[in-house]
């Protein structure tokens, strides 16, 4: 239904009626910006984002390193963006489903996924809870409400519309967060996903990680208006635009967008201004379209810097703490990554299951013809004939290089 | 002759393309100033100018939708997409529109200028998701053409032909052999025919047909064969539609076996398509069932890559049972 007054002259609107501000509470020092007001987050809570924003960071670094050390094939860090994402996490209930794009291994950090659990998925291991099926940092849980990622873009944006809407009709009280880049809003599943949860009323939150860059390309080059933001306008949907790198901010504005999703049945849109710290993937080298200086600009507005100081000024963290707690995240990355590195991969039989929920008789004929080939030459395929033999351990089983 | 990898020659050929004619017209994701995450359009941009080469949003159906449009006013577009496995918001553009154009308006309005790039194939650890091999979904669709190069000559010489060919062409690069496959590429404009298939070997005993990155899988399987004194022949069949029937027909009435392999799956491969019309056509002359060596029934794995990829010592193995029928 269109509601409208007539014209009589032909007056276009050009789009620039609407400014989106953006909401702010938290200075880079660690204090609040004047007239602004921290979020009632009590201490507990606060220390638990912070550790799982430290969590991240240690972790990102380890495994890029490991993986320049080709110990692993692929990585992908969540540099830089720690707050939006775990600070949109902290908001909700931990029984509320999120359904990330891949950049948010901070929100599995925050929920309690050990070291454990991200070494085997990013080994492939055989207690991997994929089965060793997708690349590193395709993690999914279960128990934690976190939809195993895939990695075509946006798909996951109208599925969580769709994961809501039951959501709605079950009537447990729990709504949907579906994390995205502003790269990923441009596909048309962004367009059809908002479109459908403004028209039918579903608690979904729409978190776009406005993180300047898809890739190489980068936000002005994506789209030619203010942001994702004022797209909610077209589909009738609540916004707000937030500092990204403001964990006060972020927890507040999410914890807002909660209520509105759950109590009054209605989407809404947070466009999070942050920036990519690292590099798209360990397959990119952002050298070759931006530039140190401007890194340098944003790595003075550390997400995870500028809330320690708030804790810090609050004698809710010390530096004993930071040191103790850098020491041990580090200690238990290298030790959890040793063990996953030996753990042997998934069993052969692995790579027909879970086509259907039964193995078809077709795929268990592939099988066996496969069981029988690698019997033959057992040197050439390590894993599969490892798998076939357990007491036989032949050839180089280090890990595959490469991937994009 | 300057030697090349893949990617070099592919960009060359779109260099001599965008010389020669401005209206041929480079974008897609990253295409633009970075030249393209695998750096195939390098240059290309500050050469040809950002309105000639560039950067698209994140959107592979408007980027083929535009490029439907853009072909259908006369231009000449290569659109990339950046992995063949993201080509599926475009499936509607390509299957419904691209493959259509001509025949419904009548020929009033063809989008024949179009060339659509993606990298495809696995081998590469790239899991579900960068490692597809989607040649068959587009075979299904008359009014397309599909063709995969298996080096560096060849990739020149199809892109430049696909680029200037009268109807819509996709063109699938294996990217594991972007830049391990080197060759002598000639510097100049030259065309290779779309439709036709390749003998790149000849032999007595057994047909081998491929295309792509399988081929040089094949010429391994070749070097264990002949070692066992199998004579074998092999064709590269370069373009899936049209497919050269008469090159391959022959080659089989000679032979009386054939082995097809592909990377994708066994079932609604192309290799399926392939076993259909030769034994319609060699039905008195072949001496054994002609085999497939292909992917598993499943999605593309990761750890278990090696297991699951159509490699030589299954393309050796299916020489030998075929042989042995």
């Amino acid at each position: 239904m269109t509601t409208t007054q007539d014209i009589h002259s032909p007056d276009f609107l050009a789009g620039d009626e609407f400014t989106i501000p953006t909401f702010r509470l938290l200075q880079q020092d660690g204090t609040l910006f004047e007239g602004a007001e921290a979020p009632d987050l009590e201490r507990d809570k606060a220390r638990r984002i912070y550790q799982a924003m430290v969590f991240t960071r240690v972790l990102d670094e380890r495994m890029m390193a490991a993986q320049r050390q080709g110990r692993l094939s692929f990585y992908m860090q969540c540099t830089g963006e720690e707050a939006a994402v775990i600070g949109a996490t902290a908001a909700l209930d931990d029984a509320d489903m999120i359904m990330a794009q891949y950049r948010e291994q901070g929100a599995l950090a925050y929920r309690g996924f050990t070291f454990d659990e991200f070494m085997n998925q990013l080994f492939g291991n055989e207690l991997d809870y994929g089965k060793g099926r997708q690349m590193p940092i395709h993690y999914g849980s279960r128990k934690l409400h976190y939809m195993t990622i895939s990695s075509p873009l946006a798909t996951q944006i109208p599925q969580a519309t769709g994961y809501a809407y039951g959501q709605k009709l079950a009537g447990d009280g729990h709504c949907t967060t579906v994390f995205f880049g502003e790269g990923a809003a441009s596909e048309g599943d962004f367009h059809a996903a908002l479109n459908m949860a403004a028209v039918h009323k579903v608690p979904v939150i729409f978190f776009c990680r406005n993180n300047g860059y898809a890739i190489s390309t980068p936000a002005v080059e994506q789209f030619a208006a203010d942001g994702v933001a004022p797209r909610a306008f077209g589909y009738r949907m609540h916004v707000i635009r937030v500092d990204g790198n403001d964990i006060l901010a972020v927890y507040q504005a999410t914890r807002e967008a909660r209520r509105i999703a759950v109590e009054d049945n209605q989407p809404v849109l947070i466009e999070a201004m942050t920036y990519r710290l690292a590099a798209h993937s360990s397959s990119d080298d952002p050298s070759g379209y931006r530039s140190k200086k401007e890194e340098e600009a944003w790595r003075e507005k550390d997400p995870i810097l500028r809330m320690r100081h708030w804790l810090n000024d609050r004698d809710w963290w010390s530096e004993d703490e930071e040191k103790e707690l850098q020491e041990r995240l580090r200690r238990e990355v290298l030790e959890t990554m040793k063990r996953a590195e030996k753990r042997p991969p998934p069993p052969l039989d692995s790579l027909v299951t879970d086509v259907y929920a039964d193995v078809t008789p077709a795929l268990q004929r592939q099988l066996d013809h496969l069981k029988t080939h690698i019997r033959q030459y057992p040197d050439a395929y390590p894993r599969g004939a490892r798998s076939l033999d357990p007491d036989v351990v032949a050839g180089d089983d280090a890990a595959v290089k490469g991937g994009e | 002759m300057p030697k090349m990898n893949m990617l070099q020659a592919i960009n060359n050929a779109l260099d001599i393309a965008m010389a020669e004619d401005e209206k041929v017209i480079c974008f897609g994701e990253d295409v633009g100033f970075f030249g393209g995450v695998f750096r195939a359009t390098s240059h290309l941009q500050e050469k040809y100018g950002r309105a000639r080469c560039f950067n698209t949003p994140l959107v592979e159906q408007g980027i083929i939708g535009f490029a439907n449009g853009l072909a259908a006013q006369g231009s000449v577009p290569v659109a990339e997409i950046q992995f063949a496995d993201y080509i599926f918001p475009a499936f509607d553009q390509i299957v419904n529109e691209t493959a259509k154009f001509r025949y419904r308006s009548g020929d009033l309005f063809n989008v024949g200028g179009l060339t659509i790039r993606a990298p495809y194939g696995g081998g590469i650890a790239g899991g579900h998701y960068h490692s597809q091999s989607p040649e068959a979904y587009f075979a299904h669709t008359p009014g397309l053409k599909v063709v995969v190069p298996r080096n560096p000559y060849q990739a020149k010489g199809l892109l430049l032909s696909a680029i200037r060919d009268p109807d819509p062409v996709l063109y699938f690069e294996p990217k594991r052999l972007y830049r391990a496959s080197t060759g002598e590429v000639p510097e100049e404009d030259y065309q290779l025919p779309i439709g036709e298939a390749e003998v790149t070997k000849e032999g007595a005993d057994i047909t081998l047909l491929g295309w792509g990155a399988q081929m040089e899988v094949i010429d391994r399987a070749v070097e264990l064969a002949e070692r066992e004194g199998i004579s074998c022949e092999v064709i590269d069949l370069r373009s899936i539609l049209p497919w050269d029937e008469d090159t391959v027909v022959e080659s089989v009435l000679k032979t009386g076996r054939l082995v097809i392999t592909h990377e994708a799956p066994l079932t609604g491969g192309f290799a399926g398509e392939i076993a259909a019309t030769v034994q319609e056509r060699c039905f008195l002359y072949l001496e054994s069932p002609i085999a497939r060596v292909t992917g598993l029934d499943t999605p593309f794995p990761l750890t278990l890559e090696k297991e699951y990829m159509p490699d030589h010592l299954k393309i050796f193995e299916a020489i030998k049972a075929t042989l042995a029928y």
